[in-house]
């Protein structure tokens, strides 16, 4: 048993060497589809951090009456943020909104005069809300509908973003949705490719199969070395493409960061190395084994 | 002992390559079959190594069924009879010597007994100093050669040739031939299907001739005969 096990192991990589043309475009594609659907993880990654970015853009503002006092409100923070959903809950007193104001409209001469001119303060304190998810906002908006805060509170300016909301949400669920879509597509051409490849390796072995059968071999002893040769294509395969990736990311992700702040691709290859390359791995020989095990078949039954 | 009883073998959709055979092999025979191509020589040899079924009959090695053996026994059954090729059928990834090697190892043997047997088995043939050649790298004569030490290695009780000299030259034919016989005399059925009058004539022993799927004439002592 364990003769034949070491037997087939052998022929299999001795085959694998010989046929050093076949094995290397089997190998090269499957680099290919390897290194496909190790991209398409790490822009998901890219999606992912993309749709936060997106989410994390996305506030509403409770605005309170002037005669609210300060204490009044920082109630209401102690409460609303009890709430599951909130995420942050930021206290923006009417010094601090007059400030921000001011700060932002420097610029524009008309409308510090008419500020200059008026006695008091006329912005309104206020709480600026980010939720876990964006469509939690209509319950934190509902949490202000209670009896207790309607004195106090002059508006909420959800109502005037609730389109943007509404759209910015379905905008970063459809990213998502449209990601794992194609995702899936291409990790299936991939996988079909390397498949198509492998069974050509072993058409072209038909006759040899046949052979083996011929002179009495079992079924296993006929078709082990090409799995074993379809998993060495696996392993290598893996290999390569990691090989491929980490200088490719070590060039690409700067300019990636660039554009979308707040992702590192190559912090986050590097800190999952070990688990991406197991995934490789994985894949490769999954797809090497399986795709020799069922290309094989048909020949095994002719003979 | 191999029986054909009453075996016949159908193709669909209407060819009947076999009609209702019997013969009977005797241990320690050389046997040749004639007959033109289409006569049905490579269907009886198909039966008798169960790459093809009886469609009606039976095939039997002493008392046991060759049509009846369960998928898994198929190999061993095989094991048991050495096949030689008119297109000699080598494995052409693999040197001469493993290609014997090979033929010992599906059936389990040790590597002392490879170490052993393969290269008197290349002896025999005499092939000694070509072990590390590939196929592509022997003449058609040598290929067959080595196909012959190959159908040896699993010491089979029947050496079946299905036309092992239709690609050889005459006098690589004669080598083929003799070599044949020499294996009879270490008393191995020797099965020699063959449409090359020459041979037939030659060899001087029981000769089948098959005829659009019927026996028409068994002779102990054979000649071919024209029609």
């Amino acid at each position: 048993m364990l003769t034949t096990f070491v037997r087939i192991i052998k022929s299999g990589v001795t085959s694998f060497w010989r046929n050093k043309w076949l094995s290397s475009s089997a190998i090269s594609m499957m680099s290919l589809a390897i290194l496909g659907i190790t991209s398409l993880l790490l822009v998901n990654v890219l999606i992912n951090s993309l749709t936060a970015n997106l989410e994390d853009k996305i506030d509403i503002s409770v605005y309170f009456n002037l005669d609210a006092s300060e204490d009044e409100i920082l109630d209401a923070r102690v409460d609303l943020v009890k709430l599951s959903e909130v995420r942050s809950a930021e206290y923006i007193s009417t010094e601090e909104a007059l400030k921000k104001f001011k700060d932002k409209h420097q610029d524009n001469n008309i409308l510090m005069q008419s500020l200059d001119e008026l006695d008091s303060n006329p912005l309104e304190a206020s709480l600026n809300i980010k939720a876990q998810q964006a469509s939690q906002y209509e319950s934190i908006v509902g949490f202000f509908d209670q009896e207790k805060y309607s004195k106090i509170i002059d508006k909420i300016n959800y109502l005037e973003n609730k389109a943007v909301i509404a759209r910015l949400t379905s905008i970063t669920r459809s990213i998502r949705q449209i990601g794992l879509v194609i995702l899936l597509v291409l990790a299936g051409l991939a996988v079909l490719v390397t498949f198509n490849t492998i069974r050509l390796t072993i058409y072209s072995s038909r006759k040899e199969i046949k052979v083996m059968k011929l002179v009495g071999a079992s079924n296993w002893f006929a078709k082990g070395p090409f799995i074993v040769e379809g998993a060495l294509y696996g392993v290598i395969a893996a290999i390569i493409s990691l090989f491929v990736l980490y200088p490719f990311l070590w060039y690409l992700s700067p300019k990636i960061t660039s554009y979308l702040p707040g992702t590192d691709l190559f912090y986050f290859f590097q800190a999952n190395i070990i688990v991406l390359f197991l995934i490789q791995i994985l894949v490769g020989v999954f797809l090497g084994t399986v795709s020799s095990l069922v290309a094989i078949r048909r020949y095994l039954d002719e003979a | 002992m191999i029986y054909f009883k009453k075996v016949s073998k159908a193709y669909p959709p209407n060819c009947l390559a076999l009609n209702n055979i019997n013969l009977t092999i005797n241990d320690e025979e050389f046997v040749s079959i004639a007959g033109r191509s289409g006569a049905g020589k490579s269907t009886l040899i198909k039966l008798l190594i169960r790459e093809e079924l009886p469609s009606k009959g039976q095939v039997l090695w002493g008392d046991q069924d060759i049509g009846k053996l369960h998928n898994r026994d198929i190999p061993f059954w095989r094991r048991q009879i050495g096949m030689i090729f008119q297109d000699f059928r080598l494995l052409p990834n693999k040197t001469a010597y493993e290609n014997i090697a090979f033929a010992m190892e599906v059936g389990g043997c040790t590597k002392v007994d490879i170490e052993k047997d393969v290269p008197q088995l290349l002896k025999l043939v005499s092939l000694i100093n070509k072990e590390n050649n590939f196929p592509h790298q022997l003449s058609g004569g040598e290929q067959q050669r080595v196909a012959i030490a190959r159908a040896l290695a699993h010491r089979p009780k029947v050496l079946v040739a299905d036309e092992p000299t239709g690609n050889l030259d005459l006098l690589n034919t004669w080598e083929i031939i003799k070599l044949l016989m020499k294996i009879n005399e270490l008393k191995t059925i020797v099965i020699l299907s063959t449409h090359d009058k020459d041979v037939i004539n030659g060899i001087d022993r029981r000769v089948i001739t098959l005829e659009n799927g019927k026996i028409i004439k068994d002779d102990p002592k054979g000649k071919y005969i024209l029609f």
